[in-house]
């Protein structure tokens, strides 16, 4: 069991500024998050375009932000769970509450900051009838161990980064790669698309495209696809594989904690914004993007700004009946968990003669 | 208000609602979609219009003389589902007074 003080499920930006807000307040925090890797939406869907209202930044691209919040932050030895969503909730009688993720990982602590965005995302599922039938008995749609495709006849289909990178990785492991793809142009990175032409060339990866997967042959388990090529409509092809992995990106779900018994309006979290960005249930907040009230923007900075309130209240349930004066870092500098501690240079006071 | 234009949406329950939209406030289509709440929030202009969710891929309907689809807006519609012939993003389509009269369908949410 993980315990915390704060749990935040979400770890974009304004988790990872709640987790330094936090700090301040002594308050330790652990992070969930469904994607592997810190940054929520700004390293997921757009890591190299700038954004241009951070205050102070008059343009900072989005991965270099999560980079600064991550460096921001880490004094206070935030935990993370990555790459798991948060499933359920269950309050526990002393007032905390215990957070299982999908993957069974249990996390307590008496308050609960849900920062999810626009929600956990899932992989966006081509829409081929049967296909539900055959996940996880051959189609997969994210690739955790690669080495589970060794002597594998591998089918990929997508045109973005993960498709061509995990096409070229897995030449080498699986005993065939095939990589279907809609139009002839890709979307990812020249070098990967120049590598596929390459590993093409050599015949270690067979391209079909202008084409579509459109059926999947199996009875339990998955023995082939059938695809469809652009110019030759009319016609289906059979061929056989072992895995049908399509990449076709992420797509943004609520997911679970819509049942969580919380309010939910326009697939928002109602929270109290007058006071402190708490949901109907106590102990539960909702900052950023996840959550709706009267006036509601959904920006980065107002993600900050109600991470810093619901830390001040957050304080109070922790701390029952102590009194909390805020500071000021640049009176009271920075004290990180990890030992280190910032303070601005003290003035000289020259006695006078 | 000389600079509002007409236009038809199509929503994802088949209901079609006849709007004005701005011309002169640097709206795109996916934007008037959202301005008129005529899809749930969280489900259209996910990406923030940056062609890079397809979330508000749309169905022209009318003859309307558009922007020519840049690569960004191809790329993403190569990826996406449900994609026809007439298949744009909202988001890459900024609303212009020769737009009068425009019709589109939003595609199913995917």
């Amino acid at each position: 069991m993980i315990k915390t003080d704060i749990l935040i499920i979400g770890a974009g930006p304004t988790g990872l500024f709640a987790v330094f807000e936090a700090g301040l307040l002594k308050l330790k925090c652990h992070l969930i998050d469904a994607l592997p890797q810190q940054g929520g939406q700004c390293s997921e869907l757009y890591p190299k375009k700038p954004i241009y209202d951070i205050p102070a930044y008059p343009e900072i691209l989005a991965g270099d932000l999560t980079h600064k919040l991550m460096e921001q932050c880490k004094q206070f030895e935030p935990g993370f769970t990555l790459g798991e969503r948060a499933e359920t909730i269950e309050k526990q009688e002393d007032g905390s509450f215990i957070v299982t993720t999908n993957k069974g990982t249990k996390h307590q602590a008496p308050v609960v900051a849900i920062a999810g965005g626009l929600g956990s995302f899932e992989p966006r599922k081509p829409l081929i009838h049967n296909i539900a039938a055959f996940e996880d008995k051959g189609v997969e749609y994210m690739i955790k161990e690669p080495e589970f495709y060794r002597d594998k006849k591998v089918v990929i289909a997508g045109g973005g980064d993960s498709a061509l990178d995990w096409s070229i990785f897995l030449s080498d492991i699986a005993s065939s790669v095939t990589l279907i793809h809609r139009r002839n142009e890709f979307r990812g990175h020249l070098d990967s698309v120049e590598k596929v032409q390459e590993l093409k060339n050599e015949g270690k990866i067979n391209l079909i495209t202008p084409a579509e997967v459109v059926g999947i042959l199996g009875d339990k388990k998955l023995k082939g696809i059938v695809v469809k090529k652009a110019e030759h409509i009319e016609k289906e092809i059979e061929l056989e594989c072992d895995h049908f992995i399509p990449l076709f990106g992420l797509s943004p779900k609520l997911g679970p904690i819509a049942n969580w018994g919380l309010e939910i309006e326009k697939n928002a979290i109602k929270v109290n914004n007058a006071l402190d960005y708490q949901t109907n249930i106590p102990g539960i907040y909702a900052i950023g993007d996840v959550n709706t009230y009267p006036g509601k923007l959904k920006l980065i900075l107002c993600g900050f700004h109600e991470a810093t309130l619901m830390c001040q209240s957050a304080y109070q349930i922790i701390n029952p009946g102590k009194r909390y004066v805020l500071k000021y870092t640049t009176v009271a500098g920075v004290d990180g968990f990890d030992g280190t501690r910032k303070e601005s240079p003290k003035a000289v006071v020259k006695k006078i003669e | 208000m000389e600079q509002d234009i007409n236009i038809k949406i199509t929503d994802r329950d088949g209901v079609t609602h006849e709007v004005l939209a701005p011309t002169d406030m640097a709206m795109n289509l996916m934007e008037v979609v959202r301005s008129y709440e005529l899809a749930p929030e969280g489900t259209i202009g996910i990406c923030g219009g940056m062609a890079m969710c397809a979330s508000c891929q749309c169905y022209v309907l009318s003859e309307t003389e558009l922007p020519e689809m840049q690569d960004d807006e191809e790329a993403m519609l190569s990826e996406a589902f449900n994609v026809k012939d007439n298949s744009r993003l909202g988001c890459q389509i900024q609303m212009t007074p020769a737009m009068e009269g425009l019709e589109v369908e939003l595609a199913p949410e995917s």
